[in-house]
């Protein structure tokens, strides 16, 4: 108790950065708001220690840490709808003087209650919250139970710690708290060898990025003598000219760290990997935590990017990469035979969208798809693992026909879907439209670049739509190709999916132009607002709104005509290719006994077969072209430029390393004291040195 | 100041007195044919650097110094040697490498390198006298670096497990 | 009293130690030559700590520290010795190769 009032004295002493200062209830929970990135990490080592002496073998505790953090977020997030307020605390923990001449590098803990925050906060809590009850469901039995809900609220909280913090050194702890995090639960099943490769893929993956996060960082503390995001910000507000000097490679260091942990092309490689931890591992680090990250700090440091001089050369790059992410990525999905992986390709191509607004210059659009996005693909990961569940299988060619054996997880995954293929008037449509009028209003002026990302999007907008109406058909329709009998998930399962399809469905609902704005108001509740310029619409763009719902149902059609057929029954096939027709057809045997001879023959046999043309003709025409045309794409993207070209560059550089080991390594010994005898010899020389040139 | 002047202060006679047997004493551990022997002149060298600490003034780390490592430290280590059966007494085993010559001369260019160092950094500087008692020990320990006791006293804790653990023989 | 032979006294102790740490084959007396190198380091410490005066005993705090912290290795050590002996029947270091790739 001591400790806490130290440190909340030290609170109320600290600088506050006030821009409004909510008085009353509200202020207090805005003092107390340190708790959120404290309660899980308490709360980890608390399962740590006592987990397996509690009844739920410490599954109570990590959920009610989420549940705290949810309940807390969303407080927050209405008192800041109600009266926007921004506030940040800041703690010194030590200071120390690194080199002379470079003034003393303060170490502080902070907190910063504004409205990005606050988003962040309620989306890690309310997906988290109910991908922890999913996952005791999902995780019952395992060897290491409570193990497995130590790493997953260590990793709930490194985000939050993350997204909590008010300094760039902060924001690196929780960073690789996250990596850390998702290292240990990627590779929970360790005993299996490619789980833990593919943990250990992402590890050293992330980590390459995270050295461009670090000089960008380093970079830019040392520059403006402090590591509070503030000050870095203030210094571009005030045209600070030793910043805009260092400007370019600050931002393009730390969008390299963000393309790390978001995934974007060339380190997109992790991600689909990272599918070899438990499900609900890949739900919430799709959603919430981790691969969000990267956006995060791209909205963090947005007004870095957008102003004159500073970040602003690194749009293009942003753009460009988010957009060819976006497309390429999601060509992958169209072949992949695991259901997780089309899921994992489909983020990256997500990611993608929201990288490629932010090079565009749309803040509040990126961040929106975030917001959206967090819940459908939390959705999406926890069906598929519920059909997982039920199957035992990831393959979709072991699955079909899951629609009548698992009817919740069927009716939750097609919203899911369909959020995510932005189909009106589900979440995904909203953020998806916001992001592609924003590429074309294309606010930071860049021209042709931004007129070519928005080709991409909307293609990409097709190809979403085009997988996943795939992986819905051959994984809920046509005849179970599986072995055993598929079950329902038991209810600890079905009501977090449940409750985050109501919330895919609707989420999208608090951003749509000219009627509904709180999503705006929320992200302007910060210092150095973003959002001046032409950032935020007055009303829905009707061309851009229509084309997106065109590509999206063309996708869906385009999917229909092409797998609905791998349903091995014809009754099934004919059933969905003529929907209209068909149940005439089907009582055809009625009518059999009054026109057999007379009218049905003559007439119905041929607008049925008139019909069944038209149908095989045109419409297949055009969309089989599409539907060719994507799959060739994606055929040649997957084998070329990533199983031959990415993959040939990592193996050769793995080469290179091993026969540097194989000389390097005759100086290995294994004796001890000849180390030592080294270390020795270092020193001494070392000293030696600074004793001549010191 | 040279020797001839140091030499005369009374106070220098005693710290030759104790450093030289030090000196001896250190000189026998690290090369001595008989582990107990070693074991038993790093005493003589502990001891020697406790008489330092109370000319220095530091009381209550000389008597620490006395207990923990005369009294427990070096009996932990007679132990080691009973258990590990190392040879006692002048025996066949080897004791020491065959090349002494690169670590002795290692060593002694660390000798060099640290008084070239220290001869550089601090020519003629004077100890000043004082007495430090142990009630201030206590309070600096208590109020500025209680934090640091808390870990070390927690070091020793993983410490005591962990010796026990690997120590301990497996139930088979 | 000068500073100076107190480090020169200090720096011959660890200099003696690092001998012993390079030279000695058995496991017990490189430990030995572990503590003689402790030793002479908190010797520093506490000569320091007298020269400088100061109101926080940094010095002296710090070797009780380095004691403390000296007596949790040996412990741990000799337990390491102690295991390595039961399973390969000696405690010369030199036949410890196992690090090697």
């Amino acid at each position: 108790m001591q400790a806490l009032n130290t440190v909340l004295a030290y609170a109320e002493e600290a600088a506050h950065h006030l821009e409004t200062d909510p008085g009353g209830f509200v202020g207090v929970m805005v003092d107390w708001a340190w708790l959120i990135p404290v309660v899980p990490l308490v709360l980890m080592f608390a399962i740590v220690f006592f987990g397996k002496r509690l009844p739920l073998k410490g599954w109570e505790l990590a959920e009610g840490s989420m549940a705290f953090v949810a309940i807390y977020g969303v407080a927050l997030l209405i008192a800041n709808w109600i009266e926007p307020f921004t506030v940040e605390h800041h703690v010194e923990i030590a200071r120390i003087g690194v080199l002379p001449g470079l003034g003393d590098l303060v170490i502080e803990w902070g907190w910063v209650v504004d409205g990005l925050s606050i988003m962040m906060y309620t989306v890690v809590g309310v997906v988290g919250f109910f991908v922890f009850t999913y996952a005791k469901g999902y995780m019952e039995g395992d060897v290491r139970f409570t193990f497995f809900f130590a790493s997953f609220t260590l990793f709930a909280g490194g985000m939050l710690v993350l997204v909590s913090s008010a300094n760039m050194m902060q924001l690196i702890v929780g960073w690789e708290l996250v990596g850390v995090a998702s290292y240990l639960l990627i590779g929970h099943w360790w005993e299996d060898h490619a789980n833990n490769a593919a943990a250990i893929k992402a590890f050293i993956t992330n980590k390459i990025a995270d050295v461009g996060l670090f000089v960008g960082v380093i970079i830019a503390g040392i520059t403006v003598g402090s590591f509070r995001f503030t000050d870095v910000l203030d210094a571009v507000e005030a045209g600070d000219s030793a910043l805009a000097r260092v400007g370019f490679w600050v931002g393009l260091a730390m969008f390299v760290g963000a393309m790390g942990k978001s995934a974007q092309m060339p380190f997109h490689v992790w991600l689909p990997d990272a599918m070899a931890g438990p499900t609900p591992v890949s739900s919430l680090m799709h959603a919430a935590t981790m691969v969000t990250a990267g956006v995060y700090l791209l909205g963090r440091m947005f007004p870095f990017y957008q102003a004159e001089g500073f970040g602003d050369d690194v749009k293009l790059w942003i753009i460009l990469i988010g957009g060819f992410t976006l497309f390429f990525t999601g060509l992958l999905a169209l072949v992949q035979d695991d259901i997780k992986k089309v899921l994992a390709y489909s983020t990256l191509s997500q990611l993608g969208y929201m990288t490629a607004a932010m090079g565009a210059g749309a803040y509040t659009a990126g961040l929106f798809h975030l917001f959206t996005h967090a819940f459908f693909k939390g959705l999406l990961f926890l069906a598929a693992g519920s059909v997982i569940h039920g199957v035992h299988s990831n393959n979709m060619s072991d699955m079909g026909g899951l629609r009548k054996s698992m009817p919740t997880t069927y009716w939750t995954f097609l919203i899911g879907s369909l959020a995510l293929a932005g189909v009106f008037p589900l979440a995904g449509f909203w953020s998806k439209d916001e992001i592609l009028a924003s590429v074309k209003a294309d606010a930071f002026g860049l021209g042709s670049a931004a007129d070519l990302v928005l080709v991409l999007a909307i293609l990409g907008a097709f190809v979403t739509a085009f997988y996943m109406a795939r992986t819905v058909y051959l994984t809920f329709f046509g005849e179970y190709k599986g072995e055993g009998h598929p079950h329902e998930s038991p209810r600890v399962m079905t009501y977090p999916l449940i409750g985050l399809a109501v919330l895919s469905a609707v989420a999208g609902w608090v951003l749509i132009p000219g009627v509904s704005e709180g999503f705006t108001h929320w992200l302007e509740a910060r210092l150095h607002n973003p959002l001046d310029g032409p950032l935020h619409f007055e009303s829905i763009d009707w061309a851009v709104a229509g084309i997106g719902t065109l590509m999206a149902l063309l996708g869906i059609a385009a999917g229909t005509r092409l797998w609905y057929r791998d349903a091995p029954t014809q009754l099934e096939r004919d059933r969905f290719r003529i929907p209209v027709l068909y149940p005439l057809l089907e009582h055809k045997y009625y009518f059999d006994d009054v026109y057999m001879n007379g009218i049905v023959k003559p007439t119905a046999g041929p607008i049925a077969r008139a019909t069944n043309w038209s149908n095989n003709v045109i419409i297949d025409g055009v969309v089989n072209f599409f539907g060719a045309t994507a799959r060739f794409l994606s055929r040649y993207v997957y084998g070329w430029a990533d199983q031959r070209g990415i993959d040939l560059a990592i193996n050769a550089a793995a080469a290179a390393a091993g026969e540097t080991g194989s000389v390097v390594r005759r100086v290995q010994t294994g004796k001890v004291q000849q180390y030592a005898g080294a270390l020795f010899v270092g020193a001494i020389l070392l000293v030696i040195g600074f004793l001549i040139f010191g | 100041m040279s020797f001839g002047d140091w030499i005369t202060q009374s106070e220098n006679i005693v710290f030759l007195v104790i450093a030289l047997p030090m000196v001896a004493g250190a000189v026998m551990v690290v090369t001595s044919r008989n582990v107990v022997h070693a074991a038993l002149t790093l005493i003589l060298t502990l001891a020697g650097s406790a008489a330092l600490f109370l000319m220095l003034g530091a009381e209550f780390v000389a008597w620490t110094l006395v207990l923990v490592y005369i009294g427990a430290v070096i009996v932990l280590f007679l132990f080691g040697i009973m258990i590990t059966r190392a040879p006692i007494g002048r025996d066949a085993v080897r004791l020491d490498h065959r090349r002494r010559w690169p670590a002795a001369l290692v060593a002694a260019s660390v000798f060099a390198v640290i008084v070239t160092a220290t001869s550089l950094a601090f020519p003629d500087t004077e100890i000043a006298e004082g007495v430090v008692r142990t009630d201030s020990i206590g309070e600096v320990l208590f109020n500025r670096f209680v934090i640091p006791f808390e870990v070390v006293s927690l070091v020793l804790l993983a410490a005591l497990v962990g010796g026990i653990v690997l120590a301990r023989k497996d139930p088979e | 009293m000068i500073v100076n032979q107190f480090l020169v006294l200090a720096a011959l102790l660890f200099s003696l130690g690092i001998y012993g740490v390079l030279v000695r084959r058995n496991a017990v007396l490189v430990l030995l030559s572990v503590e003689l190198m402790l030793t002479a380091v908190n010797i520093n410490l506490v000569a320091f700590g007298s020269m400088l005066q100061e109101s926080v005993l940094t010095g002296q705090i710090f070797a009780l520290f380095v004691i403390t912290v000296a007596a949790a290795e040996v412990g741990i050590g000799l337990a390491i010795v102690v295991l390595i002996f039961r399973n390969r029947s000696s405690s010369n270091i030199d036949e410890l190769d196992l690090m090697k790739w």
